[in-house]
C-alpha cells in the first residue's frame, strides 16, 4: 500500500483532517470547565416538532469523555493514515469515509435525542462498512465489511424499536428528560425494551454471541482497526449501556444479561487472543475482553464498578490504539505481522519498540500506569456486584491472559534474536510515531498524574450522567486491600501463562477446535436466506400477467369485501328514467359481454373500447365534461396501443382449464359487485362538501378560472398535478426502454 | 396499412387534432378542457399520422425526439412552479399578471408543461411499440 509509486498528491487531505480533528478537540475541550462544574452544554434544531423529535446535543460528562477520545486519537489517526497510506491512490477517498466516520461518532455521543442518537449510530455502521471494504478488490474485505454491517445495522433495527417504545414509555425522545425521570424500570414496556436496546447495543459492542464480526473486521486498513475497532466504533454499544444505565439499569435482568454477556465475551475472547499468531488479530480479541468487561462492569449499580466501567475505557482506547498503530508500524517496517516471524527489531525500530513496551505496561495493568488504575478499579467494582466471586473470577481469568498477551505484544517482536523478516526492518515516518507515541505517554501521564487529571471528568461522568452520588477516587495506592492482592494474584497467573504459553496452547486448543464456529454458522445462515428468498420469488413472482392480475384483483375484492361487511347499509338509490341513459349501460354491458366470449383479438379490443366510451358518455350524463373528454381519450390510446400489441398475438384460444375460468369469473363478479356496492354506499352517505364549497367559492376570485375541475388540478393542487406528470413520463420511459431493449436482444 | 382515404385524410386530420388540442389547452381554464385532455388529443393527432405514414414519418413530421418533449414539458412545469420563489411564495402558487380582459398568469405556463409532458410521454410509448412490435 505504502509501497505504491503512485505520488502522494492526496497527502495534504490527511493533515487538513488532522487538523480539523485537533480544532474539534480543542472546541470540545473548552466545555470542560462547564460540565465539570455540573452544567451540561446543550444545543437544539427543530427537527419534526410534530412528533416531538428534535436535532439535538449536549456535552455531559460522558459525551465529554468520549468526545475527547474521538477527536484526539482521531487526529493521531489522521496523520498515522498519511504516513501509513497516503500514496495509496484512493487516500482522499479513504480520508473522506475516515472523517464522515468520525463526525457520526461525535453526534453518536454528543445527541440528545433518541432518534438523533440513532440517526448517527446507522451512520457509523455504514461509514465503517465503507472502511471495513475499503479494499473492495478484495472479496474476503467486501465479506466481512457486509458482515459486520450487517450484524450492527440489524441491531440498529432492534434499537430503533427500542427507542420508539422507549419515547412512548417516558412520553417523549428528550435523552436529557428520560434520564432524570422515574426511569422505566417499572414500565410495562421494559421488558421489550430492555430485549431491543441490549440486541443493538450487543451487536455495535461486539457482545457474546454477536462476538465474530469484529476479528473479520481487521479486513481494513490498520489505522481504521485502530480507530474503529478499539478507541470509538465498538465502544459505541458500552456508551449506549452506559447513557441509559439510570433509566435501565439496576433490575435484576439488566446485571445477570450484562454480567453474563460481559463475562463470557472477555473470558472466552482473552483465550483466543493467547492463540493468534497475526498481532492483529491478537489485539482484535484482546479488543472484544475489553468490551466484555466494561460490559459486565456496567451491570453493577455501585458507584465503584461505574467508575471502573469509564475509567477502563480511558485506559483501553490508549493503550489499544497505540497498540494498533504499533502493529501497523512492524507490519509497514517488516512486511509481517506474524508474531513467530519477528523478533529483535528493538534496534531498528527504537520509538515504536518504546511506545509498544510502554503501551503493553498500561495493557498489563502495572504501575504506574492508568492501566493499573484500571485494573484495581475493576477489582474494586466487581466486589460490590451481585455474584461479586463469579465476576471477580472472570475479571482475574481475563487479567491474567491480558497480562500474557501484552507480554506477547511488548517483548516477542521488540527483544531477543532478530529473525529475518521479508522487508529490511526500518522505522516508521515520523506520522506513524506521533500517534503512538502520544497515546502510549498519555497512558503513563494520566497514571501518575490520574486525580488530578482525569479526576473531575470521571467525576462529572459518574454524578452528572451515570447520576452517583460520587465517583471512586483516582489513585495509584488504594491501600492494601482486597484490590490489590487480586492485581498481584493476576500478575502471577499471567506471568505463568506468560512463559508456559505452549503448555497453555497444546490445553486450550482442543477445546477452541471443537466449538461451534459462530463465523460459520453466520455464512450458513446467509445461504439459508438468499435460498428462502430465491424460493419465495420463485413462488411468487411467476412472471405471468394473468397470474399478477389475479391476485391484485382477489385482494381488491377482499378489502372492499372486509369494509362492506363493517360499513354503513346499503341504501338502493331511486332508479335514473332517461331512455338514452339505459340505452348507454345496455351498450356498455353488451361491449363486456362480447370481449369475453369473442375469439378474435380486434372484436375483444372493440368491445373493451365499447366499455370504456360506454363509461365517458355516463360521465357526460353525470355533468363531468372534462372527466368524459379525458375518458375518451384515455380510451382511444389505449385501445390503438392495444392493437398494436395484441394483433401480433396468436388468436384467442382459450388454454385455461374449466376450474381456472370459474375461479377467474368469481374474482371478476366478486370485484365488480364489491365495487357497486361501494359505490352505492358511498353515495347513500351525505357528501362533505366543505373542499367543494371552498372550491365553488375561490376558483374564480383566487384563481380567475371557471373551471372548476382545470383549476384544482394546475392551481390548488398543482403539486399533485405534478407528481402525476412525473409518475406518466417515468412509466412511459420505463416502458421505452423496456421496448427498446427487446427490440435489440430479438434482432 | 395502405388506405387510400386514411393516408389522405390522416394530413388534414393530424393538423385539425394539433389546432384543436391547443384550443383545449388554452380554454381549459374556463371550460371543459386543459393541459392533460389537450396533450391527449395532440398525441392522438400523431398516432393517427403515424398508422397512416409510418412512424418514420411521424417522427421526421414531429421534428424533436417525443422523449424530449416530455422531458421539456416536465422542466417547464417545475419552472413555473418555482417562479413564485421569486415573489417568497409556496412553490407552485400561482402569480398572475391581470391586462384588462386578459389574465395570465404561471398556472397557464404550467398547464403548457402538462400538455407537453402528456404529449410526450404518450407519444414515446406509441412510438416504441409500433417500432419494436
Amino acid at each position: 500500500m505504502a509501497d505504491s509509486t503512485a505520488p502522494g498528491i492526496s497527502r495534504p487531505f490527511g493533515y487538513t483532517a488532522s487538523i480539523l480533528a485537533a480544532l474539534i478537540l480543542v472546541g470540545i475541550a473548552l466545555t470542560v470547565p462547564a460540565v465539570v462544574d455540573g452544567r451540561p452544554v446543550l444545543f437544539a434544531l427543530d427537527w419534526a416538532p410534530s412528533l416531538g423529535i428534535s436535532l439535538a446535543f449536549m456535552v455531559d460528562g460522558l459525551s465529554l469523555i468520549f468526545g475527547l477520545l474521538i477527536s484526539g486519537i482521531g487526529s493521531l489517526i489522521f496523520l498515522y493514515a498519511t504516513g501509513y497510506m497516503g500514496n495509496h491512490p484512493q487516500f482522499g477517498r479513504f480520508v473522506l469515509f475516515l472523517f464522515a466516520f468520525m463526525v457520526s461518532m461525535l453526534g453518536l455521543v454528543l445527541a440528545r435525542d433518541l432518534i438523533t442518537l440513532f440517526l448517527f449510530w446507522e451512520l457509523t455502521s455504514i461509514t465503517s462498512y465503507l472502511l471495513i471494504g475499503f479494499d473492495h478488490d478484495n472479496p474476503r474485505a467486501r465479506r466481512n465489511a457486509l458482515q459486520a454491517m450487517l450484524v450492527t445495522a440489524g441491531g440498529g433495527l432492534a434499537l430503533l424499536a427500542g427507542f420508539i417504545l422507549m419515547g412512548t414509555a417516558a412520553g417523549g425522545y428528550d435523552l436529557a428528560e428520560i434520564l432524570t425521570g422515574p426511569g422505566l424500570q417499572d414500565s410495562s414496556l421494559y421488558g421489550p425494551i430492555l430485549v431491543l436496546v441490549l440486541l443493538g447495543a450487543f451487536t455495535k459492542s461486539a457482545q457474546f454471541p454477536f462476538h465474530f464480526w469484529l476479528p473479520n473486521a481487521m479486513a481494513a486498513p490498520t489505522p481504521v482497526s485502530a480507530y474503529l475497532h478499539s478507541a470509538t466504533m465498538v465502544k459505541a454499544g458500552v456508551y449506549l449501556l452506559a447513557r441509559l444505565h439510570p433509566a435501565l439499569g439496576g433490575t435484576m435482568a439488566w446485571s445477570v444479561t450484562l454480567a453474563t454477556a460481559g463475562a463470557v465475551t472477555a473470558v472466552l475472547s482473552s483465550v483466543l487472543a493467547m492463540r493468534q499468531s497475526d498481532l492483529k488479530q491478537a489485539l482484535a480479541y484482546t479488543t472484544l475482553m475489553a468490551l466484555g468487561t466494561i460490559t459486565m462492569l456496567l451491570a453493577g449499580a455501585h458507584s465503584y464498578a461505574l467508575t471502573a466501567a469509564v475509567t477502563f475505557l480511558i485506559v483501553h482506547s490508549l493503550y489499544k490504539a497505540s497498540l494498533f498503530m504499533v502493529v501497523g508500524a512492524v507490519d509497514h517496517g517488516t512486511g509481517t505481522r506474524e508474531v513467530e516471524r519477528l523478533g529483535g527489531l528493538g534496534r531498528a525500530m527504537p520509538v515504536t519498540a518504546a511506545a509498544a513496551v510502554l503501551a503493553c505496561l498500561s495493557m498489563a495493568g502495572l504501575p504506574p500506569m492508568i492501566g493499573w488504575i484500571g485494573k484495581e478499579l475493576i477489582y474494586a467494582g466487581a466486589a460490590t456486584m451481585t455474584g461479586a466471586p463469579l465476576v471477580i473470577a472472570a475479571a482475574v481469568t481475563a487479567n491474567a491472559l491480558m497480562f500474557a498477551v501484552a507480554g506477547i505484544i511488548a517483548l516477542r517482536p521488540f527483544f531477543g534474536a532478530p529473525i529475518a523478516t521479508p522487508h529490511v526492518p526500518h522505522e516508521a515516518p515520523w506520522q506513524m510515531l506521533a500517534g503512538p507515541t502520544v497515546l502510549a505517554l498519555g497512558g503513563l501521564v494520566v497514571g501518575v498524574l490520574a486525580q488530578p487529571l482525569l479526576g473531575s471528568v470521571v467525576g462529572s461522568a459518574l454524578t452528572g450522567s451515570l447520576l452517583q452520588d460520587r465517583a471512586a477516587g483516582l489513585h495509584l495506592w488504594a491501600g492494601f486491600n482486597e484490590a490489590f492482592v487480586l492485581s498481584i494474584l493476576t500478575f502471577a497467573i499471567g506471568a505463568m501463562l506468560y512463559t508456559m504459553r505452549d503448555r497453555f496452547a497444546t490445553l486450550v486448543d482442543p477445546v477452541l477446535r471443537s466449538m461451534p464456529s459462530l463465523d460459520a454458522g453466520w455464512d450458513s445462515f446467509l445461504d439459508w436466506f438468499r435460498d428462502l428468498a430465491a424460493w419465495q420469488t420463485r413462488v411468487l413472482q411467476t412472471g405471468r400477467l394473468t397470474g399478477y392480475m389475479l391476485a391484485v384483483f382477489a385482494v381488491t375484492a377482499l378489502a372492499l369485501g372486509a369494509t362492506i361487511l363493517h360499513g354503513r347499509p346499503v341504501i338502493m338509490p331511486e332508479l335514473p328514467r332517461s331512455a338514452f341513459l339505459w340505452l348507454t349501460v345496455g351498450f356498455t354491458a353488451a361491449g363486456a359481454v362480447v370481449a369475453l366470449n369473442t375469439h378474435s383479438r380486434i372484436a375483444a379490443i372493440a368491445g373493451i373500447g365499447t366499455v370504456g366510451i360506454g363509461v365517458a358518455v355516463i360521465f357526460i350524463f353525470a355533468g363531468a365534461p372534462d372527466v368524459a373528454t379525458t375518458q375518451l381519450m384515455v380510451e382511444t390510446l389505449s385501445a390503438v396501443m392495444f392493437a398494436i400489441a395484441a394483433l401480433r398475438l396468436p388468436g384467442l384460444v382459450e388454454r385455461r382449464s374449466r376450474q381456472r375460468q370459474l375461479a377467474h369469473g368469481a374474482v371478476a363478479l366478486a370485484v365488480g359487485l364489491c365495487v357497486t356496492v361501494m359505490v352505492l354506499s358511498v353515495t347513500a352517505s351525505p357528501l362533505d362538501r366543505t373542499i367543494t364549497q371552498y372550491f365553488e367559492e375561490n376558483s374564480y376570485v383566487l384563481a380567475h378560472g371557471l373551471n372548476i375541475v382545470n383549476v384544482v388540478l394546475v392551481d390548488f393542487r398543482a403539486f399533485d398535478t405534478f407528481g402525476e406528470l412525473i409518475v406518466v413520463l417515468l412509466a412511459s420511459f420505463g416502458a421505452y426502454a423496456v421496448l427498446k431493449r427487446k427490440g435489440r436482444a430479438g434482432a | 396499412m395502405n388506405s387510400l382515404i386514411l393516408s389522405v385524410g390522416a394530413r388534414f386530420l393530424t393538423a385539425l387534432f394539433l389546432l384543436f388540442s391547443l384550443f383545449v389547452l388554452l380554454r381549459g381554464h374556463n371550460s371543459p378542457g386543459g393541459g392533460f385532455i389537450g396533450g391527449l388529443i395532440g398525441a392522438a393527432g400523431f398516432v393517427l399520422y403515424s398508422f397512416a405514414a409510418g412512424v418514420e414519418a411521424a417522427r421526421q413530421a414531429l421534428r424533436v425526439d417525443p422523449r424530449a418533449i416530455g422531458v421539456w414539458g416536465m422542466a417547464i412545469a417545475v419552472l413555473s412552479g418555482l417562479a413564485s420563489a421569486l415573489a417568497s411564495l409556496d412553490p407552485f402558487t400561482g402569480l398572475w399578471l391581470i391586462l384588462a380582459d386578459l389574465a395570465l398568469s404561471t398556472v397557464l405556463v404550467f398547464d403548457i408543461g402538462v400538455y407537453l409532458a402528456v404529449f410526450g410521454a404518450i407519444l414515446t410509448l406509441v412510438f416504441a411499440l409500433e417500432e419494436t412490435l
